[in-house]
């Protein structure tokens, strides 16, 4: 049996005797002796349209009218793109637009392949036929020939005994990708230390807590019980990295009863008068983290539900954070405003190589 | 805001009309600074409404918030709650409660506009709070854009950034915010009720919730542009579709594809 199965013509039917073991194809390696017989094809089957001229007729028809329903998908696209503009503004003229058309090519598209694949199975030739699989090894001439072809090649070019040709060639490729390296390290924080930036944000001693995302300065009376502020540093807006410094600096800032406010010895005066501020940025992966319970003084990430008790410092009380989040320390100025005394003492969000506190 | 009332004197008729036009002209005049249009935001409760109030109170609401609206074991004082905060909770059906449980659900309102109106009277008559707001602030015809940057940022982590909702700790869930009257939203966002946090004049200003609700206004009135919603949960409820009908439409070609035609 020839085993080319790229000319066409050797896809024969062939009657389940001749698949036997006996003649199984080179490079389907070793035939256990134990193996249970090849069972061959099952018997041949003709469809209904080999056999009813009437069905055949049905079926030809049936695929003519897919590929006319394709035809018309084509052209009802065509048409509803001049039909259905989307018009400023206006979404609902935009969602009919966008339906319209996707009805349109959804219909040219499937209507070519259910025409195509009902043509292939219900009129298409009706026979099974084997293509046997190449051997994977060559033969020892093709293997001796390709040997040799490399070694001609090696005279020809000189590869092997012009070194400095050789060698230079494999510098130049090595220095090639390089500058990928540069552009990419280009993406990063120049001049700066990653580790530096990363560790501190926008707060600093004095600098207001303002809304986001007016700016406007808050004061400690505006702070009502049971309410929660969305916070941004003073200045934020104006800076030149803006949303680099609120992904880090984003505070949440809520009233609860002083009572209620379970404080460590050395964190007393954090707070002012039952208000505190925490940082947004999740421990665990770095969501913003502001779903605020006021009854229950629960906050939840909504990412992957971890949840940090604003009463105890923020603790993890569930899910897959690991820190609590970072406390801002609070306290009024002379004109009653609320003002930041310091920086986070530690770095704001998920860890990270470098990150000093563990 | 001095918005303290004495108690001492509650029971005295006379002291109840004074901290009435007290808070009234307090209220009035925080709005007569942020907006030109706003008035006097309630018409005045008269006597006889505060009284009625009083009785339906007693009947209703006092098992759990106490007679003196101060609060029991099983519900918390109502005193400086306001007409804004009795109104949204009886308004809405969430109040009377029908059980204990971790919030209290929207239902079908319990009383009618007018009783609700006496109950939010009689509560406003005792100690100062939130008036209902005026209707300028609820026609939904501020600036939308703006509303959706608020929402984006104060409201949307909770309730879904097309205000769908969404689930809390321990049962608890912010509720989907279309069909909610403007009242309601606008009431909700003063009084913070349940678990929502308070947003104060000072924190989101009578006009700017003016454009929250115009945002939630708009979002109900222009249909979604990418097609269908889902219920704009996300990628959950999206990607269930695509599991169920898109690998389904998959499968179901494939066996298509392999069978024999018969």
């Amino acid at each position: 049996m020839a085993h080319d199965d790229l000319s066409g013509k050797d896809i024969t039917a062939v009657s389940s005797a001749d698949v036997s073991h006996e003649t199984a194809a080179p490079g389907t390696a070793v035939v256990p002796s134990e193996t249970f017989e090849n069972p061959g094809f099952p018997a041949h089957r003709p469809r209904v349209t080999d056999t009813d001229p009437k069905a055949e007729k049905k079926a030809e028809r049936q695929v003519y009218t897919f590929f006319y329903l394709s035809i018309v998908g084509s052209i009802f696209a065509i048409a509803s793109y001049m039909a259905f503009p989307i018009e400023d503004g206006d979404t609902g003229a935009l969602r009919l637009h966008t339906m319209m058309l996707g009805i349109g090519i959804v219909l040219a598209l499937f209507g070519l392949g259910l025409g195509a694949v009902h043509w292939s199975k219900s009129l298409m030739a009706n026979h099974e036929g084997i293509d046997q699989r190449h051997a994977v090894r060559g033969s020892e001439e093709t293997r001796a020939r390709a040997v040799e072809i490399f070694k001609e090649a090696n005279e020809e070019s000189g590869f092997g005994r012009r070194t400095l040709v050789r060698n230079t060639l494999l510098g130049a490729l090595v220095a090639f990708p390089l500058p990928a390296v540069v552009l990419f390290r280009g993406w990063g924080p120049q001049d700066e230390n990653p580790v530096e930036l990363l560790e501190h944000t926008m707060w600093e001693k004095g600098a207001r807590l303002t809304l986001d995302p007016s700016g406007l300065p808050i004061k400690a009376s505006d702070v009502t019980l049971g309410s929660a502020f969305h916070v941004i540093p003073e200045g934020l807006n104006e800076s030149e990295h803006r949303l680099e410094e609120k992904a880090k600096a984003s505070v949440l800032l809520m009233r609860l009863d002083p009572a209620k406010l379970k404080e460590s010895p050395e964190r007393a005066g954090w707070s002012y008068d039952g208000i505190v501020a925490y940082s947004k940025i999740c421990t665990h992966v770095g969501c913003p983290v502001a779903l605020y319970e006021q009854q229950t003084h629960h906050l939840l990430c909504p990412c992957h539900q971890s949840t940090f008790d604003v009463t105890e410092e923020c603790k993890v009380i569930f899910g897959p954070a690991k820190r609590a989040l970072p406390q801002l320390p609070i306290a009024v100025d002379g004109e009653g405003y609320l003002i930041a005394q310091s920086d986070f003492h530690e770095p704001v969000g998920p860890s990270f190589w470098e990150r000093s506190s563990s | 805001m001095a918005r303290k009332g004495s108690t001492a004197n509650r029971r005295h008729p006379m002291a109840t009309v004074a901290l009435i036009a007290i808070g009234l002209l307090f209220t009035g005049g925080g709005y007569a600074l942020f907006s030109s249009t706003a008035t006097a935001e309630t018409s005045t409760a008269s006597q006889t409404t505060i009284d009625e109030g009083k009785k339906l109170f007693a009947a209703n609401c006092a098992s759990c918030h106490g007679l003196d609206l101060q609060g029991t074991g099983e519900g918390p004082s109502l005193l400086g709650v306001g007409a804004a905060s009795v109104d949204f909770q009886v308004g809405t059906g969430r109040m009377p409660m029908a059980m204990q449980g971790p919030q209290a659900m929207e239902k079908a309102p319990q009383f009618t506009a007018e009783d609700t109106e006496a109950l939010a009277a009689y509560v406003a008559s005792l100690s100062p709070g939130p008036a209902v707001p005026d209707d300028s602030l609820l026609d939904a015809e501020g600036d939308a854009t703006n509303g959706a940057e608020l929402f984006r940022i104060n409201c949307a982590m909770c309730h879904n950034v097309a205000g769908a909702g969404g689930a809390l700790t321990e049962g608890k869930f912010a509720p989907a915010l279309t069909g909610v009257a403007a009242v309601h939203i606008y009431e909700a966002m003063v009084t913070g009720p349940q678990n929502m946090p308070v947003f104060n004049d000072k924190n989101l200003s009578p006009e700017d919730k003016r454009d929250v609700i115009t945002y939630l206004k708009y979002l109900e009135k222009n249909p979604s542009p990418g097609g269908y919603e889902l219920g704009s949960l996300g990628p959950v409820a999206e990607g269930l579709f695509v599991w169920i009908f898109g690998l389904g439409a998959i499968v179901a070609l494939t066996v298509w594809l392999t069978a024999k035609s018969n």
